[in-house]
């Protein structure tokens, strides 16, 4: 590595990590504001935490998203790993290149596109066979899961396409099936790759607005529709304090993996 | 934690013998297409069919209906039948100015937008892929902590900071340097610092990725040959890092074209985007059929040509 | 090169017409796109052997053990294990266990687990499988490894670990696959050794795959020279490296000096030669007489040239030149000497005393001389 660093690139990463960071401060900051006011400041107080905490819809909005979110994320997951061991381990099969494009679509479509698509696909099965008769949960999931899919697919893809093949052509020259090659030899070599394309995917779900408000029916409301008619009726500081919890959550959360992860290599 | 693979192991072996008594072992041929069928299926049903249902709509009538779009066939007496396939929806797309006004303004939010997350996110992911392994980490976190916030409360923040009465103009009128707040928020500005800083991420991580392939031995190479940093630069890391590029901005544009949040909680009357639109028309004016043609306008003018030319790219690179 | 003893010296069953052969290849071709990998080839390979596959990358010899190891589907041609056609069967079902170059050892397993992996496969009982383990590994010499990991191992350990691994279900068939690539220059020539005291312990026929001829011809009991997907010669070490079959096969193996020329006449010691370009006659023994005028090259061996003061008698087998380089190599010398001719000839000398009596030295005039039966005769 060239050890010197130009000035305008120090200066130039200072301004870009300010950028990204002023305005979460700012949130922190102002969420333990006394004031109802949310950008002025009137004295230091949690109270806005007492009250989030006893805010019946938002909490059960999370609950929503988070159910949402786990299930969304392990079916994408898992339809994705799959996806991706074609892609990585299968060489040029027919359709290859359509299936590959099928898989990695939806990450680059305006997320309106996707949930417009998924609401005309629920109307139209219900014209057709009854179901689903309405929408909810359910549909919520369905959507989510093709959006996550693709995110999964690029993860696992590459972890895949990085690992020793010659170790599952071991284990099938030592006797094993295929499928046993793929659970006990590929899938332990890939699995924190598979954590990480989890995570991954359950924080677009949780956070997902568009396809959401799309897909969803009367009594599913996720978190972020929540949010979103709050913030159009004008700003609370619950929300505040509901943004410093999820910054502090995912803070944590990356750190550990961080120390995880430092760990698992410096005990070579 | 130097554990964690041989608990994997023991978790996947159980995983598999479970599998395995629920029923026998699918072997070769059927294999395989269990591993492509799942997702092909999926993915079809979920993805794939719903534009061709997509297209359909866009060729009906808007009616007051559960749901609300006339059908497209219709049996006739006498054994005949008639499709009707309706294009004034396009006809309407084309010539209303406010469509092909909301296409193009879109267009152009969305170029600029990803303009100036590259200029800010180049220098960035530039400067975390030259520093020092202990760095580098720490900074990538740093990165990807916005970025798994959520996008929602990232918009919140800024509207808290532009606001007529937000941080800002606070700030700026307490120390005297303006005596009315400065209308921020609402404007096209708000939209494009709205995009920039949600979609940030996406540009820095794929630049970082190449940014981080590179040889430096190149760049010493063209030191010793007698070129000067500034053009060592330009010359062999900006072509090297140009596929990088060209992905954080496909990651970029395609998205914000779209994008319909940040119009719609940052932006003006004036700054109407295409997104926005279909949203409006599905929602508010409960128009199906039209939302629906403007998404397959979307797609034909937008998507589908970024992807075309994002391919050619990629193909050119990879035969020099 | 130290060819170790045999306690059971194979009597050659390649040479006798009864014996039936154990691995049969026969007619296999393998294409990849336009480019024929292997081209039509077959051969014979009889129990016990260690018969290795020699040649330069891009021969073909890396597809044809995959071939063999049931990952790659030939085009066409069949492959025979003991009598039993293996040619459609999947990797998981054959009787044949493969080495890999990178060894590939299971990194979330240890060493036992590893090792016991194939008999876990076959349904094997625990404490078979764990007598069958310790006795691999005592073979290999790994026996207080068990418990380790495979990053905790070296790569030589590791190596042994793989080798164990193969073995440990007795297969029919042994394939290894550039086995000592990576190991060091001494640890690879104390491993060629051990790797055939095995094999001879054990009778598994082994089949090596190798772009390193020493190791070859070191380890085997005959060898397959490949070149562009197909089987140039094949035999024991010592006859392919005295009596090559092609140029092709006279340069891959060792060094070699060809005198290119044409027969003029058979006479009662050899065939006469007579090459216009380096400006002499030459006598050699050749197996087959060959018609006059036609076109050969006789290749000599380095080591099988003199280096005299004065031209023999005889008015064939000597050249006049004068030494331009000198390449000392400890235990022996190379001569590079130019012919009045142009030719430049190599010529190998031991180095038997710490100073010689004639030193030769650069610009030196000498006469090179060798036998009638120092060469091979070429046609191809």
């Amino acid at each position: 590595m060239i050890a010197r660093r130009s000035w305008f690139i120090t200066f130039a990463m200072l301004f870009g990590f300010a950028f990204l960071y002023v305005p979460i401060l700012s949130l922190i900051v102002f969420s333990f504001n006394e004031s109802k006011l949310v950008t002025v400041w009137g004295g230091f107080s949690l109270k806005w935490y007492a009250a989030l905490w006893h805010n019946e819809p938002i909490l059960h909005a999370a609950r929503l998203s988070l159910l949402v979110g786990v299930v969304s994320a392990s079916l994408a997951t898992i339809v994705g790993t799959l996806g991706a061991l074609a892609l990585s381990r299968f060489g040029r099969f027919r359709g290859r290149t359509a299936f590959a494009l099928m898989l990695s679509a939806p990450m680059v479509m305006p997320e309106v596109i996707l949930g417009l698509s998924a609401l005309l696909l629920f109307v139209t099965l219900k014209q057709l066979i009854g179901w689903p008769a309405e929408r909810g949960l359910l549909t919520i999931m369905l959507a989510h899961v093709v959006l996550l899919t693709a995110y999964v697919t690029i993860v696992a893809q590459s972890r895949l396409t990085q690992m020793d093949e010659s170790m599952e052509e071991a284990a099938l020259d030592l006797g094993a099936r295929p499928w046993k090659v793929f659970f006990v030899i590929t899938l332990p070599q890939i699995a924190p790759a598979l954590m990480a394309a989890w995570l991954l995917a359950f924080t677009i779900s949780i956070d997902d607005l568009v396809i959401a408000s799309f897909a969803s029916g009367p009594g599913a409301t996720t978190l972020p529709m929540v949010i979103y008619s709050k913030m159009r009726l004008g700003l609370t500081p619950e929300i505040n304090a509901l943004a410093t919890i999820v910054v502090a959550v995912v803070a944590t959360g990356i750190a550990l993996a961080a120390l995880l992860w430092r760990r698992d290599k410096t005990l070579d | 934690m130097n554990n964690w693979p041989q608990m994997w192991a023991q978790f996947f072996r159980g995983l598999y013998r479970s599998l395995s008594v629920l029923g026998r072992e699918i072997q070769g041929k059927r294999g395989r297409a269990v591993v492509i069928g799942v997702p092909l299926l999926t993915m079809g049903l979920l993805f794939v069919l719903p534009f061709v249902i997509i297209l359909r709509i866009s060729f009906s009538e808007s009616e007051l209906a559960q749901p609300p779009y006339s059908s497209l066939w219709q049996w006739l007496e006498g054994g005949y039948l008639t499709i009707k396939l309706n294009f004034s929806n396009y006809l309407l797309l084309w010539q209303d100015a406010l469509y092909l006004g909301a296409y193009l303004n879109s267009i152009k939010v969305a170029a600029l937008s990803t303009l100036f997350t590259l200029l800010i996110g180049y220098p960035l992911s530039y400067g975390i892929a030259r520093s020092n392994k202990r760095w580098r980490l720490a900074l990538l976190m740093l990165i990807i902590l916005p970025f798994w916030t959520s996008f929602l409360i990232r918009i919140y923040a800024w509207i808290g900071l532009l606001n007529s009465t937000g941080v800002i103009n606070n700030l700026l009128l307490y120390l005297g340097v303006i005596d009315q707040p400065l209308a921020l928020i609402r404007t096209d500005f708000a939209v494009y610092l709205g995009i920039v800083y949600c979609y940030l991420p996406f540009m820095v991580l794929p630049l970082v990725a190449n940014l981080m392939r590179l040889d430096d031995t190149l760049l010493e190479a063209a030191a010793d040959l007698g070129c000067r940093p500034m053009a060592a630069f330009f010359k062999v890391t900006l072509p090297l890092s140009m596929p990088g590029i060209a992905a954080g901005c496909l990651l970029v544009f395609i998205p914000a074209v779209g994008e319909f949040v940040i119009p719609d909680l940052l932006g003006g009357p004036d700054s109407v985007m295409i997104g926005h639109t279909l949203w409006t028309e599905f929602f508010t004016n409960n128009d199906w059929p039209l939302a629906a043609s403007v998404a397959v306008a979307m797609l034909a003018f937008i998507v589908l040509p970024t992807l075309a030319f994002e391919h050619i790219q990629d193909r050119r690179a990879r035969s020099t | 090169m130290n060819q170790p003893k045999r306690r059971q010296t194979l009597l050659a069953p390649w040479q006798d017409a009864s014996a039936k052969p154990f691995v049969r290849i026969v007619g296999i071709t393998k294409t990849f796109g336009t480019t024929y990998a292997v081209d039509d080839l077959s051969v014979d390979i009889f129990q016990g052997e260690f018969f290795s596959l020699l040649g330069g990358s891009g021969c073909g010899k890396s597809t044809l053990l995959r071939i063999l190891a049931g990952f790659e589907i030939p085009n066409s041609g069949r492959v025979y294990i003991d009598g039993v056609d293996v040619t459609d069967l999947p990797p998981f079902l054959r009787p044949v266990n493969m080495m890999f170059q990178s060894y590939a050892l299971f990194p979330h397993m240890s060493v036992h687990a590893n090792v016991a992996f194939g008999l876990q496969q076959e349904g094997m009982a625990r404490a078979q499988v764990a007598a069958r383990v310790a006795e691999m590994l005592d073979l290999v010499k790994m026996g207080g490894f068990a418990n380790r990991k495979p990053e905790q191992l070296s790569g030589g350990q590791r190596q042994r670990v793989a080798l164990a691994r193969a073995l440990a279900k007795q297969p029919k068939l042994l394939l290894l696959d550039e086995p000592l690539g990576a190991l060091d220059r001494k640890l690879r020539e104390h491993t060629q050794l051990e790797l055939v005291a095995i094999q001879e312990r054990v009778g598994t026929t082994f089949i090596t795959v190798t772009h390193d001829q020493e190791e070859a011809m070191t380890m085997s009991t005959r060898v397959a020279i490949m070149d562009a997907g197909r089987i140039v010669q094949v035999n024991a070490p010592s006859t392919i490296y005295e009596f090559p079959a092609t140029r092709m096969v006279a340069d891959f193996l060792g060094a070699v000096n060809l005198f290119d020329g044409r027969v003029v006449a058979v006479e009662s010691d050899g065939l006469r030669i007579r090459c216009e370009q380096a400006g002499c006659d030459l006598i050699m023994h050749a197996a087959q007489p060959l018609p006059e005028g036609t076109q050969v090259s006789v290749a000599v061996r380095p080591e099988k040239i003199q280096l005299l003061d004065e031209a023999p008698s005889a008015d064939h087998n000597w050249l006049r030149g004068q030494v331009a380089d000198i390449a000392y190599l400890g235990d022996v010398s190379i001569y590079h000497v130019k012919t009045t001719a142009g030719q430049v000839v190599r010529v190998q000398l031991t180095n038997t005393r710490h100073e010689s009596e004639h030193a030769l030295t650069w610009d030196d005039d000498v006469v090179l001389a060798w036998s009638s039966r120092a060469g091979v005769v070429l046609t191809s």
